[in-house]
C-alpha cells in the first residue's frame, strides 16, 4: 500500500477492528479509513464495488471475512470479475485480489468451513494461489496485488499463528509456480495450505520408516504448475494428492484429470487422492477432525502407493 | 454507557427475582442507589396497579412479581439516558423525552401506531414540458442554446432510426439479436448531454444512446452488433453489449443490476482521487429489486461518493408491470430509505432530465453524495428481439404511448416552437440516417469476424500455457475439418 497509492482494502471490519484474523491491523490507522474501507454486509454489492473500482483504475484488495461468505459474492466474480476483460475486447482489466480466510478450522460450524476453491475453480478469468507460510503469504500477496488479473488468493484460518523469519525487503513470488517442499525420490506428495503441514508430519514417520517422500505444496490452484508436477512424477512414477477439498469436484480431482492426462506414461500406480468426504463439516471437534485428512492416512497412503 | 446502565439494571432487577425480600423494598433501594441518580430524575416512582392488563388471569405471586419487573424494565429501556441534558428535561412532559440509541437521539411517542404503506400522494413528477412540448410558465428550467438543442434533438432522431433499422435487420436474420430504446430517446440523449465526457457511464443495456452523443459512430454501433473484427469487443459479447473505454462507458454485462455497485466503486475511486468528475449508472424498475441495488444504494449514502442513480422506470420488466416489482410508491422513494437526496422526472420530457441531470451532477461532485433520479416512462419497444410484448399487453396502450407521449414529438415541438427545426429538415434529417445505417449494415456484414485465436486472448492479461494448449488443440481440429467449421472466421 505504501508503494502504488491506488492499492485498497474493503471489507467487512478491515479498518479500525483490523480484520476478522487481523490481517489489516495497523493499516486503517497508517493509510486512513477510505482506503482501508469498512464495508456493509453485502459481499456481492462490495465485490462489484471493488470490481468498478478495479475498472477505473484502483487496485483493491477484497476481503471475504471468511472465505464461505464469498459465495454470496459469486454472481460478480463469475459473471463479472472474470469475465469483463474478456467481453470488453481488453478495454477495461479487473487488477483485484480476492482473499480471505477459508478451509475447515476448529469447530467453526459447517458454514464457516467452506472450501472456496472448489467452487471457484473453473471461472475462466481468474487465477487462483493458495499461501501456507508465512514466507509465501507475503511473496503471493504481493504479486497477486501487481498482478493485472484477478487473483483469488486463499488463506487458512489455522495458519495465521505461524511464526516464520521473513526478510524485510519486497519480493514478489511467482504466481504460477509451485513450492518444493521436500526433495525425494520414492512418491511425489502433492498438497497445498494446511494439508502441507499434515504431509509434513507424516513425512517425518515416513523417512523413519525407510521412504523418501518428495512433497510438493502446489500453491498455483489454477492454472497447476504441472512442469515441477511433471517433473516430480517423470522422477517418482507415484503420486499421492492431499487436500482439504471434498473429494467431489475438489482441487484434488481436477489436479488427478490434469495428471492423468499428461503424465499417463510416467505412473507405476493409479493416482492416489485423500480428501474430505461429501459432507458439511461437522461442529464437534473430534468428527470434524475425521473429516480432514490426517498424518496417519497419509502414511499409509504411501505404503500402498509404494508396495 | 446507556448499555451498561442497563446491564446493570438488569442484572439488579434479576439479582432481586432470586432474592425473596419484599419487592418495593428492593426498587426503592435501586432508585436511591447512587449509581442510578440520573434515573432518578426520569422515573417516577413505581405505581403499584399498573399491571392491571395481566390481573384477568389467574397468576401465581411469582409470576405476578415477573410481570411487574417486566413492566419497571420496559420503563427503563425506555428512559435511560446519558446525556447531560436529560437531567434538565422536566419529568411531567413525557412526550419531549429522547431517546439516546446507537444512531441518534429520536423523540419517543406513546401512541402505538404504524406507518402507512402508501402516502395520501405520491411524490410529484418534475417536468417542463407540457403534453405538446410547450414549456411552462414559471418553470425551473436552463437556458439551452440553439446548437445544443439541435445537437440533442438529432441524436434522438438517430437513435430512433437506428432501432428501427437495426431491429428490421435482425427480423431479416442479418443480426442475431436487438433491444431497442423506443420511448426513451430522451432518457439516453438528454441525460448524456448534461455530463461531462469525463463522466464514467454504467449502463444496462437500453442506453447506447449515452454511447450515440458522447460520439461513437454508427459503424461502430453496426460493427458490434454484427460481431466483425473491427469491433472493440473483439466479437466476444451478443449484441447490444458496447463498450467504449475512451468514451468511459463501461461494457454492458448481461447481468440485471451488477453495474450498480461497479458504479459506486467508480465512484469511490473518484473520491479517492478528488477527481472533479462524477458516475452515473442507469437500471430500470426490475432492476431495482435486485440485492445489488440496495446494497450500492446503501453503500453509496454511508461513503458519501458521487454517483448518480437513474432508474428509468419504464412500467415493464419484460412482462412484469411495476405493480408487481414492488408495492412502495415507485423507485424514489426509496431514496429517502437510504438516506439520498432523490426526484422523480418525467422521463419522457427531454428539458426536464437535462435540467435534473445537469443539477444532479453538480450535487454529486460539490457535496460528494449520490443522487437518485427515477425517471417515469414507457417502454415502447418489446423487451428485446425475442419479446413480443402484445402477449401481456394491450396494443391499444403501446400505440398510446407511441403515440402522443412520444418523447421525440414532444421534444420536436418544442424546437419547432423556437423556430429553430421545421418540418423540411425533419424528412431530410431522416431520410440520411436511414441512409447511412443501411450503409453501415451492408459494410459490416462484409468484414471479417475475429480469428480464432481472439477466443483464447484477454482471459488474462497473458494468456496462460492450459489455454495456448487448448487454442493449439482448437486450431489444429479447424484444420483438419475445415468443411465442418464456419468459413468467414478466419484461424
Amino acid at each position: 500500500m505504501e508503494r502504488d497509492v491506488r492499492v485498497c482494502v474493503m471489507g467487512e471490519d478491515v479498518g479500525h477492528y483490523g480484520g476478522s484474523y487481523k490481517v489489516t491491523k495497523g493499516l486503517a490507522e497508517k493509510y486512513g479509513d477510505l482506503r482501508v474501507l469498512d464495508t456493509p454486509i453485502a459481499e456481492n454489492s462490495f465485490t462489484g464495488m471493488g470490481i468498478g473500482a478495479a475498472m477505473t483504475g484502483l487496485r483493491p484488495i477484497i476481503e471475504g471475512m471468511n472465505m464461505g461468505f464469498l459465495l454470496l459474492a459469486f454472481n460478480q466474480i463469475s459473471n463479472n470479475c472474470g469475465m469483463l476483460h474478456y467481453t470488453s475486447g481488453g478495454q477495461f482489466k479487473i487488477p483485484v485480489v480476492i482473499r480471505g480466510p477459508g478451509g475447515v478450522g476448529r469447530q467453526l460450524g459447517a458454514e464457516h468451513s467452506q472450501r472456496l476453491e472448489s467452487y471457484f475453480q473453473s471461472i475462466p478469468g481468474i487465477q487462483m494461489v493458495a499461501c501456507s507460510t508465512p514466507y509465501n503469504a507475503k511473496g503471493l500477496m504481493k504479486a497477486a496485488i501487481r498482478s493485472d488479473n484477478p487473483v483469488i488468493l486463499f488463506e487458512h484460518v489455522l495458519l495465521y499463528n505461524l511464526k516464520e523469519r521473513i526478510p524485510d525487503e519486497e519480493y514478489v513470488l511467482n504466481l504460477e509456480e509451485a513450492e518444493m517442499v521436500r526433495p525425494g525420490e520414492h512418491v511425489t506428495i502433492l498438497t497445498y495450505s494446511r494439508m502441507r503441514y499434515h504431509v509434513m508430519q507424516a513425512a517425518k514417520t515416513l523417512v523413519n520408516k525407510g521412504y523418501d517422500p518428495e512433497v510438493i505444496d502446489i500453491r498455483s490452484l489454477k492454472p497447476f504448475d504441472l512442469y515441477t508436477i511433471g517433473n516430480s512424477i517423470k522422477k517418482t512414477h507415484r503420486v499421492l494428492i492431499v487436500e482439504e477439498c471434498m473429494r467431489t469436484g475438489g482441487i484434488g480431482a481436477s489436479l488427478t484429470a490434469a495428471i492423468t492426462e499428461n503424465f499417463h506414461d510416467y505412473l507405476d500406480a493409479p493416482i492416489m487422492c485423500l480428501s474430505s468426504q461429501d459432507v458439511p463439516t461437522p461442529y464437534a471437534g473430534t468428527l470434524e477432525e475425521w473429516t480432514v485428512v490426517q498424518p496417519p492416512q497419509i502414511v499409509a497412503a504411501v505404503e500402498q502407493l509404494c508396495r | 454507557m446507556a448499555s451498561s446502565c442497563l446491564t446493570k439494571s438488569k442484572n439488579f432487577i434479576i439479582y432481586n427475582l432470586k432474592s425473596k425480600s419484599s419487592f418495593t423494598d428492593r426498587i426503592s433501594a435501586f432508585t436511591n442507589s447512587l449509581f442510578h441518580h440520573r434515573l432518578l430524575h426520569t422515573i417516577s416512582p413505581l405505581p403499584v396497579r399498573k399491571h392491571a392488563a395481566y390481573s384477568r388471569v389467574n397468576r401465581t405471586d411469582d409470576s405476578q412479581r415477573f410481570f411487574e419487573l417486566a413492566y419497571v424494565q420496559r420503563r427503563l429501556h425506555s428512559t435511560v439516558s446519558v446525556s447531560s441534558d436529560v437531567t434538565q428535561l422536566p419529568v411531567e412532559s413525557p412526550s419531549l423525552q429522547i431517546l439516546d440509541f446507537p444512531g441518534g437521539k429520536v423523540k419517543f411517542t406513546k401512541k402505538l401506531s404504524f406507518t402507512s404503506n402508501s402516502t395520501e400522494e405520491r411524490v410529484h413528477c418534475y417536468r417542463v414540458l407540457d403534453d405538446n412540448g410547450q414549456l411552462f410558465t414559471d418553470v425551473d428550467s436552463l437556458e439551452i442554446s440553439k446548437e445544443l438543442a439541435i445537437k440533442m434533438y438529432t441524436n434522438m432522431v438517430t437513435l430512433e432510426v437506428m432501432d428501427t433499422v437495426f431491429y428490421e435487420s435482425q427480423r431479416q436474420g442479418r443480426i442475431s439479436f436487438y433491444a431497442t430504446t423506443t420511448g426513451e430517446e430522451a432518457i439516453n440523449i438528454a441525460s448524456a448531454a448534461a455530463l461531462n465526457d469525463n463522466d464514467f457511464v454504467f449502463p444496462q443495456y437500453r442506453e447506447p444512446g449515452v454511447l450515440l452523443w458522447r460520439g461513437f459512430t454508427l459503424q461502430e454501433f453496426a460493427n458490434q452488433l454484427f460481431g466483425n473484427k473491427h469491433e472493440y469487443g473483439k466479437g466476444r459479447q451478443m449484441p447490444i453489449h458496447y463498450g467504449s473505454r475512451k468514451l468511459n462507458y463501461f461494457t454492458v454485462a448481461s447481468t440485471v443490476a451488477t453495474q450498480i455497485p461497479h458504479a459506486v466503486g467508480a465512484a469511490y475511486s473518484l473520491k479517492m482521487e478528488k477527481q472533479d468528475s462524477c458516475v452515473i449508472t442507469y437500471f430500470g424498475d426490475g432492476g431495482t429489486s435486485t440485492a445489488d441495488f440496495h446494497a450500492a444504494m446503501n453503500f453509496a449514502a454511508v461513503l458519501e461518493v458521487p454517483v448518480i442513480f437513474f432508474c428509468r422506470n419504464n412500467g415493464w420488466a419484460i412482462s412484469t408491470p411495476v405493480n408487481e416489482q414492488f408495492r412502495s410508491d415507485g423507485v424514489v422513494v426509496k431514496g429517502k430509505a437510504y438516506g439520498v437526496p432523490s426526484i422523480r422526472i418525467d422521463g419522457n420530457d427531454a428539458l426536464a432530465i437535462y435540467n435534473a441531470v445537469y443539477e444532479a451532477r453538480k450535487m454529486a461532485i460539490k457535496e460528494q453524495t449520490p443522487v437518485l433520479i427515477e425517471a417515469l416512462t414507457y417502454r415502447a419497444g418489446h423487451h428485446t428481439t425475442s419479446d413480443d410484448s402484445t402477449r401481456y399487453r394491450s396494443v391499444e396502450e403501446i400505440e398510446r404511448w407511441r403515440g402522443d407521449q412520444n418523447p421525440v414529438k414532444r421534444f420536436r415541438a418544442w424546437i419547432e416552437g423556437r423556430g429553430w427545426w421545421n418540418g423540411v429538415a425533419e424528412s431530410e434529417y431522416r431520410s440520411s440516417i436511414r441512409k447511412q445505417v443501411a450503409q453501415v449494415i451492408q459494410v459490416a456484414e462484409r468484414v471479417e469476424k475475429p480469428p480464432v485465436a481472439d477466443m483464447f486472448n484477454d482471459v488474462y492479461d497473458v494468456p496462460p500455457t492450459n489455454l495456448n494448449e487448448q487454442e493449439a488443440f482448437v486450431q489444429k481440429t479447424v484444420k483438419k475439418h475445415r468443411q465442418d467449421y464456419p468459413s468467414d472466421v478466419p484461424l
